[in-house]
């Protein structure tokens, strides 16, 4: 059964169902879109749940080659390093999707365009062919912008060009870069042109091309990340879009890039990736210092939460460039509970701006008194995202930071630091908007969350809750594809990963008992 | 029986989740009967395997729970020693009582459930904290405790100032925190795991001493934060904003006490860094000392007691720093009973004077407050280091195998000293202030006695804190044996010689009694000594040293950020940007004629653009 086909399909023909509802029943197209996009996730879950644990290759694989001669076709699959971005993003989009009750205007056009941007989003972690894992890339674009453009607020016009503009030109290098793979690896196995994932892992390149490759690779995706000094799109287009646009944002599509550095920046030049990682690691841990910095400062309390994720994200690159097990995964990780964490933010923030229709700071104090669920909700996700241990923020960062250090001493050490940083502009931000007085009677009159805001919150929480106590399950799943992707690289460079860990002399003393169960890997 | 331990855990867990999710179904006051319940089971269950350690009958074990994030080798694993048993039992003992007093202390408070489910959540992390068998389980007990603490502390939000000092609690911590952070990163690259078992049997053959010191020096880090040392103690005093009974159990009795216990747990990485040893014991010398005096000057009880505290987990830390592990979690358990106390009863008299705490305003509350007042009057001769109460024994055995370092130790001997005196001062002066001479309530205060809920607990602490000390005595080590297996990797100092010890114990008493008389004197008459300008203002102040960090960190800092966000963003990186979307379009005005639309336009440019890189890769690349 072509699973993954299925898996991309269904959101366009959730799409096209919506599209053909009647026009003089607006009431259905909540509901029935909100449907549609529970299908996928089923989907999704019967994916996860037939996953191979423990089998590092690629599964559900489906190879349909479209064009010989310029090596082009369907190819898609899941591996340890896909298989949860897949899972986020059909889990995200119909939470999305239930949070944009309050979207009224162009109803119908705004679901279709959520469904379309699913399937595309979808399509860049599935894709093992590079043209087609650019189409995706590319078909992404378009309905976030129009969602920015269209449901945006006040200054949406200015931010949702800049996202085009930004991303467009990453994409110019991206594009650029994987037709001139693509002829160079038709080349060596005869043909015009191959875009098969699989067969470019054997091309042999020249250092100048690998160079030049890696670098337009890395300039579209640290525009999606988005790497400091690329981000400044991002905290416009997160303010003006629209809640689910910015959940989505901040919860999947930032992730393409990341995973786009993982997949085949450093799968694919992997000698330029030992050679300079270093520096877009640097980058990384410069985002993680400078994002939580201006964060501390900012005014309007969504932009806040967009600089969090420049610091945040900055952490998942540090993890992928420091090539070790620990911080590989701990990166792959922490994709996944950023998209929880700043899931919440975001959903928690349009919560209370579909009440006020107001973002700063300064127009709130003493929330917590007429909305304690909801302050109680906020402070929760708060401390998830600053990686309070027990919830997953802390699993991904703890990890990252532990294998980082094997790798890039100094930058972990300054890495940390983000810790203190986090607390201060969450915890801040909380005081100004949620203790003290009331001083804007506006506020009194507020309702705290109904049973569907909460709902559409609460699998959030309990997965934020589950993966901090119990990450092992997932865990496992990324595991051996990491470590296929670190003897890959110890196999063709002359990178090793850093020793760690003690003598095997023991002083010979009586300590307690220190009996454990063996306890191997795989419970699922 | 061991196997059962992390009930220990999920009891108050169960109990936090009820009273924050339900607690307003359960309401007042069945929500904080079931907290108290469900810690004093907590305590009951602990008591057998205790009492197992105690008689021999049990053995310290590990108890493995589930793999919790496997790459790094962090088990969920409980480790059971006498260590973590006292802790354990000091945690849920005084952690009930506190729960018991504040059914009454927290009647008729709008979120009164959600108080005990704070509680709660404290006793289950602070659980974690002093069970866990590896580093990585123990950072998550330390940062929930600073979770609750945080919670605990800015309770009464509304009020600004409450808020805030939770917030800066939080923070400061976390500061300290990352040394913590970066410390367990050392030790994994050193080790390849975090457990306590591998890690103390293997670090002197894997560690040199730089990276002892290295490590050591950074859990310090952590260590001043929660156990407010200088240079981080700032949050201690704030943190009085909180409910008085949260006050008592986790900024004097537990939470605190937190650094003090994770360096004991690791005397054997301590053993190896002699130069952190020193460093450690001059801060916590020095901390008591400053403290000390910062206390002489308040006027607030609860500030009083606060500063009380710093000084002594600086006593404690000092006592890690000198190698007496064993003296500093005697002077842990000791303080935890006759604070909790002093602070309970504090509080009670807080409750009963409608919340006033000014010094200045109580006076004579003896007879209308006689069970506060004599349990109180056990507290103020315990920490004052009056024979045979417990603080006597505890204090004294620190400042003794200080005293036993010899040469340049002796000065910081006599720093202890010198606290001890200044001890002895503030306490007789906020015992003197609130309990004796003439009335000086302000109008229409009508002060009573407490239920008995409040006055329950207080008679068992009162009891704890006259005989506990008797435990550890220079002529019976029952407490410091009880203690051996936790401490079996590192090498002991011989005892003191009898007669040097008592000469000591005699001075140190002395010392204490002077203290006592003089404050006595000074204060136990109608007309109260004037106490302003100079010397009390400043100490009033805590020495202005919030102010410093604020104008040499906090507002640099903030000017360091507002300067990214309003200036190297918007115009540096955007200016850029900027520019070249301005030169693009400038150079696309030509084809301007032929198109419409500026996404159309910039689309053109960027299709164009991508066929010459192609062509360049391949081109520079040599493909063809």
């Amino acid at each position: 059964m072509p699973v993954l086909t299925i898996l991309l399909v269904l959101p366009i023909v959730g799409a096209l169902v919506v599209a053909v509802l009647p026009k003089r029943r607006p009431e259905l197209i909540y509901p029935i879109s909100l449907v549609v996009s529970i299908l996928p996730l089923a989907v999704a879950g019967y994916i996860l749940w037939n996953f191979t644990v423990g089998d590092a290759s690629f599964q559900f694989t489906e190879d349909i080659s479209f064009n010989e001669t310029i090596g082009f076709g369907w190819r898609v699959a899941v591996d340890g390093v896909s298989l949860f971005m897949v899972v986020l993003t059909a889990l995200l989009f119909p939470i999305a999707i239930a949070a944009s009750h309050a979207v009224t205007d162009r109803l119908k056009t705004y679901m279709i365009l959520m469904l379309v941007l699913e399937t595309g989003v979808l399509g860049v972690f599935l894709s093992l062919d590079l043209l087609l894992f650019f189409a995706f890339f590319e078909i992404v674009l378009i309905p976030m912008y129009m969602l920015i453009a269209m449901w945006g607020s006040e200054n949406r016009a200015y931010a949702s060009m800049k996202f085009v503009l930004f991303t467009a030109a990453g994409s110019a290098f991206l594009f650029a870069s994987i037709i001139a793979l693509g002829l160079l690896a038709g080349e060596q196995i005869g043909t015009l042109a191959s875009f098969d994932f699989r067969t470019m892992l054997d091309v042999e390149l020249t250092r100048t091309t690998q160079i030049l490759l890696f670098s337009g690779f890395a300039i579209a995706f640290a525009i999606k990340v988005p790497l400091f000094p690329f981000h400044t799109w991002l905290p416009d287009a997160h303010t003006e879009a629209p809640t689910a646009g910015s959940v989505l944002l901040a919860g999947v599509l930032l992730k393409m890039g990341t995973y786009g550095l993982l997949r085949f920046n450093v799968t694919l030049f992997p000698e330029i990736t030992v050679d300079f990682g270093f520096w877009l690691a640097l980058l990384g841990v410069v985002g993680i210092v400078y994002g939580a910095a201006v964060a501390i400062v900012q005014p309007d309390i969504k932009r806040l939460v967009a600089y969090s994720s420049v610091s945040h994200m900055g952490f998942i690159v540090l993890g992928i460039f420091a090539l070790t097990s620990q911080a590989l995964q701990g990166s792959i990780f922490q994709m996944i509970s950023h998209g929880l964490t700043t899931g919440a933010l975001f959903l928690l923030i349009g919560m209370v701006y579909d009440r006020t229709h107001t973002r700063k700071i300064a127009d709130y104090g003493g929330l917590a008194k007429v909305m304690p669920v909801f302050a109680g909700l906020f402070l929760f996700s708060a401390f998830a995202s600053a990686g309070l241990p027990g919830l997953s923020g802390f699993v991904g960062e703890f990890t990252i930071l532990i294998g980082s250090y094997l790798t890039f001493p100094t930058l972990a050490i300054i890495s940390a630091s983000g810790v203190i940083l986090a607390a201060i502009y969450l915890l801040w931000a909380y005081e100004r908007v949620f203790t003290g007085p009331i001083t804007n009677s506006k506020l009194e009159a507020l309702k705290d969350l109904n049973v569907r805001e909460i709902a559409i919150l609460l699998p959030l929480v309990i997965l934020i809750i589950g993966l901090g106590v119990y990450p092992k399950p997932v865990m496992d799943r990324i595991e051996p594809s990491v470590n296929l992707m670190l003897d890959r690289i110890e196999a063709v460079t002359d990178y090793q990963v850093p020793e760690f860990g003690g003598s095997d002399d023991t002083v010979d003393i009586e300590y307690g008992e220190i009996e454990y169960e063996e306890h191997e890997g795989g419970d699922g | 029986m061991t196997d059962l331990l992390w009930i220990l855990i999920a009891l108050p867990l169960t109990g936090a989740f009820i009273n924050i999710v339900f607690g307003k179904r359960i309401g007042e006051p069945l929500a904080g009967w079931l907290g108290f319940v469900l810690v004093g089971s907590a305590w009951a269950i602990a008591v057998v395997p205790t009492l197992g350690l105690l008689t021999g009958s049990g053995t310290p074990e590990t108890i493995y729970l589930f793999s919790w994030i496997p790459v790094v080798g962090a088990d969920a694993a409980i480790l059971w020693d006498p260590l973590s048993a006292l802790l354990t039992m000091i945690v849920t003992g005084v952690g009930a009582l506190i729960h018991l007093y504040s059914i009454g202390y927290m009647h008729g408070d709008e979120r009164f459930a959600r108080f005990f489910g704070y509680l709660n959540l404290f006793i289950a992390s602070m659980l974690i904290l002093v069970l866990a068998s590896n580093y990585a389980v123990m950072f998550i007990g330390w940062e929930l405790v600073g979770l609750s603490s945080y919670l605990l502390i800015s309770f009464w939000f509304k009020k600004p100032s409450a808020a805030a000092a939770g917030k800066k609690a939080f923070i400061v911590n976390r500061i300290g925190d990352w040394g913590f952070l970066v410390a367990l990163m050392i030790i994994f690259a050193s080790f390849g795991t975090f457990d306590f078992g591998v890690i103390f049997t293997t670090a002197p053959v894997v560690l040199t001493t730089g990276a002892a010191t290295a490590i050591t020096l950074l859990l310090f880090l952590g260590a001043t934060g929660k156990s407010a040392q200088i240079p981080l103690y700032i949050w201690l005093p704030d943190a009085m904003e909180g409910p008085t009974p949260v006050s008592a159990l986790i900024h004097a009795a537990t939470m605190v006490t937190a650094g003090v216990f994770m360096m004991a747990r690791s005397a054997v990485l301590f053993e190896l860094a002699p130069i952190s040893g020193v460093t450690i014991a001059v801060i916590g010398g020095a901390t008591a000392l400053l403290a000390a005096v910062i206390a002489v000057t308040q006027m607030d009880i609860k500030k009083v007691l606060a500063y009380s505290t710093i000084s002594q987990l600086g006593y404690m830390v000092m006592g890690v720093g000198v190698g007496a592990y064993s003296a500093g979690v005697f002077h842990l358990s000791t303080h935890a009973f006759f604070k909790a106390l002093l602070f309970l009863g504090a509080g009670s008299v807080i409750h009963g004077m409608a919340d006033e705490q000014d010094m200045r305003k109580m006076g004579g509350l003896r007879k209308a407050m006689p069970v506060t007042f004599v349990t109180m009057t056990v507290g103020w001769l315990a920490i004052s280091g009056i024979f045979p109460f417990s603080g006597f024994w505890s204090k004294d055995e620190i400042l003794a195998a200080t005293f036993q370092r010899g040469g340049p130790w002796l000065i910081l001997w006599a720093v202890g000293i010198l606290a001890a005196l200044l001890t002895a001062f503030y306490m007789t002066r906020l015992y003197v202030l609130t309990f004796l001479g003439k009335p000086r309530w302000a109008e229409g205060t009508e002060p009573h006695e407490s239920p008995w809920t409040m006055t329950l607990p207080l008679a068992v602490l009162a009891v704890a804190a006259v005989i506990f000390g008797v435990f550890n005595t220079p002529a019976r080590l029952a407490f410091e044996h009880f203690l051996e297996p936790s401490f079996a990797l590192i090498s002991h100092a011989e005892p003191l010689d009898l007669p040097l010890a008592a000469v000591l114990a005699l001075f140190a008493l002395v010392v204490a009694i002077g203290g006592i008389a003089w404050s006595w004197f000074r204060y136990n008459r109608d007309e109260l000594p004037v106490e302003e300008g100079g010397f009390w203002q400043r100490g009033l102040n805590g020495f202005a040293v919030d102010d410093l960090y604020g104008r040499v960190i906090v507002e640099p800092g903030k000017k360091v950020c507002e300067w990214f966000a309003d200036s190297v963003d918007p115009k540096g990186i955007d200016g850029v940007s900027h520019g070249i979307a301005q030169g693009v379009r400038t150079a696309g005005d030509g084809l301007k004629t032929l198109q419409s639309g500026q996404v159309r336009s910039y689309a053109g440019g960027i299709a164009i653009g991508a066929v010459v890189l192609i062509l360049a890769v391949l081109a520079l690349g040599g493909g063809f």
